[in-house]
């Protein structure tokens, strides 16, 4: 047992690969007390002795999150999320229905509701229709679904690919380049983002870059949400770097005359992956609702296009005569940014077993 | 340790036993109240006010009568509002030489005396209008108003520098070549330069027309028309506290919170063949939510909507489940529509524009618009139902409410060949973002027009911008819309207090336009001349009627709905009717409550 704690640090090390990834600083410590379940996870594979060795600390954090059960079912959930947008046509189309055609049939003309109990919910329309258009509310949200997620995903994207690049620079660098984006970065920390956003939409032109309606507004939207979010990973993985670049193995790469890109991007980055994957999977949930707020706000996508947040805004005229309808969208909502929310936090432990839970 | 914990955690029991009682208790007592009133509350009956009079006999002297409001008039100044309610609303505190009848329905938008003793003696050549004042007539400190105090009143319209916002009709009429500069820049040292119209004495007035106009007196019946005296014109703050000529005067006023008015007790009832001046006390609450308003009316908490512009979607299910007998349901003068600018291609071809026509589902808009109850009767033409001449569905060129209100695509698709887009074309819907109801219509507008292959893309609009963006045909042009959502309603009911500014090619401006759909069509303009040279009433009409065929047959307009409103009335409310002469909207003015109180 012993001997194999020894081994598989000292493995790790020489490709610069330290076993805690999150807390290098702490690395000793962690070393010597691995969490129990990861002390069980090495029993277990004891006969298997070489795979025990050559597991990569990515296979480790997914051992652990395999037995993180609500983190799991948050990731599953997720999974179900991404194949009902990327499959939303397919889906539509099996149960019959398209979000955008309208069903005035399915109106009581004089209080605009749908007619039937529950908004209307019957074999046709699983999750009932909408007030005034009777436009289906199941397709809406599979559809609806597309926009969060394209949303989420993509602005965190920009964000990330931001925040890492000038969160190392910063911290690799120091100096004046470390001066100059930390103080961008409190300066964007203190902008309201909302209100800008706001405000930028409705100056908008309707056609940008060849793209028209809807996209313009998309394009727009996960730009300045990812934007705005890049100092938040920006600023961990400066700290991180600022820690790494002062550690032995980097010491040694550079007296073995390493250039500062080999460093940068041999030595330095794949020590931040984990952080950075941590704060995207918590930066996804907070985008969609970002996207949900504006939609609300009547600044989103524009109509037809269906989006949870835009649902849930011109459901608040009929919350007393047709409630299911400003339910509907709020679960979807919520169970999205749960499911993200759960995910990401089991990532987090995964990665990072000292985190208290 | 344990037993303490044992017992604050009881106490929380208890406490909030406590809080869930008094909840169930007070929820108890509310319900008893509502069942106490119920159908038994004394309103009178589901439409019972709509043009006919309701309770007339249940009005008594006294009490505060409560409007409420989702907004404030643009302004309180005689001169410069617009907003139909503020009309309504300021013949509490200001008379004119003529007014509208206070009598229910039709007979509300005929015009009688006020001011005046009788209506204007009219000169041959209809060009000289003369009128005398009635004795007894004061101003809210006890001075008499004159002649040139109405006169004065009227020549505030030509300073729009300084009091924009209000009608101008007097001031074309009146002055077409723009000659006078208006009081504040007026010369003369009574201020009153206005060669068109003469004050012989203090009772007299005499207008002379430099061309005849068969409305004029329509539009001497307008606030616009009011007095308004020199020493108390505080221009552009005038309408912070307008001084009265009416029964009521301004007690207090802050712009966007509240409003009261109070009796003024120079103003004498036998001076005054219109005002009954039945409450002590009227009171105006703004407030910023429509559905908090909307509650708050139906809770007895005021008396009616000032703006009358029907309950919104959730007020108006409640009160239709539960207290229908609280509600009129009046048509009210506007007209819905879609307009399409010829400046934008391919809405230069007649066929294109017919093609959407056609294209449209008519009863989808209408449930857009809120069904036929809230929304109104499917639109077939241009004339609304208050307008002489209008022929109402009777009229439908395009057969909207017939054969093909669910749309017709062959025919949509036959036009479309006729235009040369056999394959559908692509354009932008522009809608106020201020208007849900508007921006539902242009949802159901897009979705009905994708089924014949015209993809319309819909840009959401600042709705407080829209002198400067769908009034520039210049913008208009640029930003390619093609399909323009708005509503119309008459300032007065007539084809020219209705149509002037959206048909005729004189009325194409730069920017404020409402001609969007840049009709220059030189029958039309020409049938506009005739009408106001004739001054025989079904001549008149025949003239509207036709205006309104030429404008149909060229398909510049889709109607949604003739408009009606489902509009809330308080139990206490007594001598409630509506009238046309407010585009269905209560008459105010004679208001009354059934209590002292």
């Amino acid at each position: 047992m012993p001997l194999q704690r020894q081994v598989r640090p000292g493995y790790s090390r020489l490709r610069g690969v330290p076993a805690t990834m999150t807390a290098p600083l702490h690395e000793p410590t962690a070393e010597a007390a691995p969490s129990a379940a990861e002390e069980a996870a090495v029993a277990n594979a004891e006969e298997k002795r070489q795979a025990v060795q050559g597991r990569s600390l990515g296979r480790i954090a997914w051992e652990r999150l395999k037995r993180d059960k609500l983190a799991l079912t948050g990731g599953v959930i997720v999974l179900v999320l991404i194949a009902i947008a990327l499959l939303a046509p397919v889906i539509t189309a099996l149960v019959g229905q398209d979000p955008e055609v309208h069903h005035e049939d399915l109106i009581d003309p004089l209080f605009g509701t749908p007619v039937g109990s529950l908004g209307g919910i019957s074999g046709d329309h699983l999750l009932g229709v909408e007030p005034v258009s009777g436009r289906d509310i199941f397709a809406r949200i599979v559809y609806g679904a597309r926009i969060s997620l394209l949303v989420g995903f993509l602005s965190a994207v920009v964000a990330v690919v931001l925040g890492t690049i000038l969160g190392v620079l910063a911290g690799f660098f120091g100096g004046w380049v470390d001066a100059a984006i930390s103080r961008v970065m409190d300066g964007l920390l203190a902008f309201p983002q909302l209100l800008f956003i706001i405000a930028l939409v409705s100056v908008m032109p309707n056609e940008l870059l060849g793209l028209t309606g809807t996209g313009v507004r998309l394009f727009v939207m996960i730009l300045v949400i990812g934007f705005f979010g890049w100092p938040y990973i920006g600023r961990v993985v400066r700290g991180q770097t600022l820690s790494l670049r002062e550690r032995e193995y980097v010491e040694a790469a550079r007296s073995l005359g390493a250039g500062r890109f080999y460093i940068l991007f041999k030595e330095l980055l794949p020590n931040l992956i984990a952080p950075i994957i941590v704060y995207t999977t918590m930066m996804i949930p907070t985008n969609i609702l970002t996207e949900a707020a504006l939609s609300f706000l009547g600044v989103g996508v524009k109509p037809p296009t269906a989006s949870w947040g835009q649902m849930l805004s011109s459901a608040i005229d009929y919350y007393k005569s047709d409630p299911m309808y400003m339910v509907i969208p709020g679960v979807a909502i919520f169970i999205t940014v749960l499911a993200f929310n759960l995910f990401g936090d089991g990532v987090r432990d995964a990665l990072d077993p000292k985190g208290s839970r | 340790m344990t037993t303490q914990r044992t017992s604050g955690r009881r106490k929380q029991a208890l406490a909030a036993a406590a809080v869930v009682a008094a909840l169930l208790t007070t929820a108890a007592c509310g319900g008893g109240d509502d069942n106490g009133g119920g159908s038994k509350n004394g309103a009178a009956g589901f439409d019972a006010a709509n043009n006919k009079v309701a309770q007339a006999s249940l009005a008594k002297k006294g009490g505060e009568l409560k409007f409420a409001s989702a907004q404030d008039a643009d302004s309180w100044d005689t001169t410069r509002g617009y907003y139909g309610f503020m009309w309504n609303f300021s013949r509490y505190y200001s008379r004119q030489l003529v007014t509208n009848k206070t009598e229910p329905g039709k007979a509300g938008a005929e015009i009688a005396p006020d001011l005046a003793t009788g209506v204007a003696k009219v000169s041959d050549d209809g060009k000289t209008y003369t009128y005398t004042l009635r004795d007894g007539i004061t101003w809210e400190d006890g001075k008499p108003i004159t002649s040139k105090d109405v006169k004065y009143g009227i020549e505030r319209s030509w300073a729009q520098d300084v009091l924009s916002g209000g009608p101008t009709y007097l001031k074309e009429v009146l002055d077409p070549k723009d000659e006078y500069e208006g009081p504040y820049k007026d010369k003369s040292k009574d201020k009153l330069g206005l060669k068109a119209i003469e004050t012989p004495d203090d009772k007299t007035i005499v207008f002379k027309l430099p061309k005849a106009n068969s409305d004029f007196e329509e539009m001497l019946a307008l606030t616009s028309a009011s007095p308004v005296r020199q020493d108390k014109d505080t221009k552009s703050k005038y309408g912070l506290h307008p001084f009265s000529s009416g029964p009521y005067k301004f007690e207090s006023y802050s712009p966007g919170k509240n409003l009261v008015l109070v009796r003024n007790t120079e103003w004498k009832q036998s001076s005054d063949p219109i005002r009954k001046a039945y409450p002590d006390k009227i009171s105006i609450k703004f407030f910023s939510n429509a559905n908090e308003l909307d509650q708050r009316l139906i809770a007895g908490d005021y008396d009616l909507d000032l703006a009358q512009t029907g309950l919104s979607p959730q007020g108006r299910t409640t009160a239709l489940n539960e207290h229908k007998e609280n509600l009129d349901n009046p048509v009210s003068g506007y007209i819905r529509y879609a307009v399409f600018p010829q400046s934008v291609k391919p809405f230069d071809n007649e066929h294109c524009r017919k093609a959407v026509i056609y294209g449209a589902d008519h009863v989808s808009l209408q449930t857009a618009r809120g069904g036929p109850q809230a929304g109104g009767d499917i639109g077939t033409n241009m004339l609304p139902p208050s307008v002489p001449g209008s022929e109402g569905q009777d009229y439908d060129p395009y057969d909207l409410a017939g054969a093909n209100k669910k749309g017709n695509v062959e025919k949509a698709k036959e036009e479309l060949k006729a235009c040369g887009k056999p394959n559908g074309f692509k354009t932008t819907i522009a809608v106020r973002n201020n208007k849900p109801v508007e921006v539902a219509t242009a949802e159901s507008l897009q979705a009905s027009l994708k089924k014949v292959g015209i993809t319309v893309d819909i840009d959401q609009f600042d709705g407080s911008q829209t002198t400067g963006i769908i009034g520039s045909p210049s913008n208009v042009k640029k930003k390619g819309y093609g399909i323009i959502i708005m509503g119309w309603g008459p300032d007065f009911p007539s084809v020219q207090g209705y149509g002037l500014p959206l048909w005729n090619s004189d009325y194409i401006l730069e920017s404020g336009n409402n001609n969007y759909a840049l009709i220059k069509d030189k029958k039309i303009d020409g049938l506009f001349d005739d009408y106001v040279n004739t001054l025989d009433d079904a001549e008149k009409a025949d003239i509207a009627k036709e205006i309104n065929h030429k404008v149909m047959e060229g398909g510049y307009y889709l109607p949604f709905v003739f408009e009606k409103f489902i509009n809330w009335r308080s139990s206490r409310l007594a001598n409630v009717y509506t009238t046309d002469g407010y585009s269905g909207q209560y008459d105010f003015v004679n208001l009354g409550l059934k209590s002292e109180k």
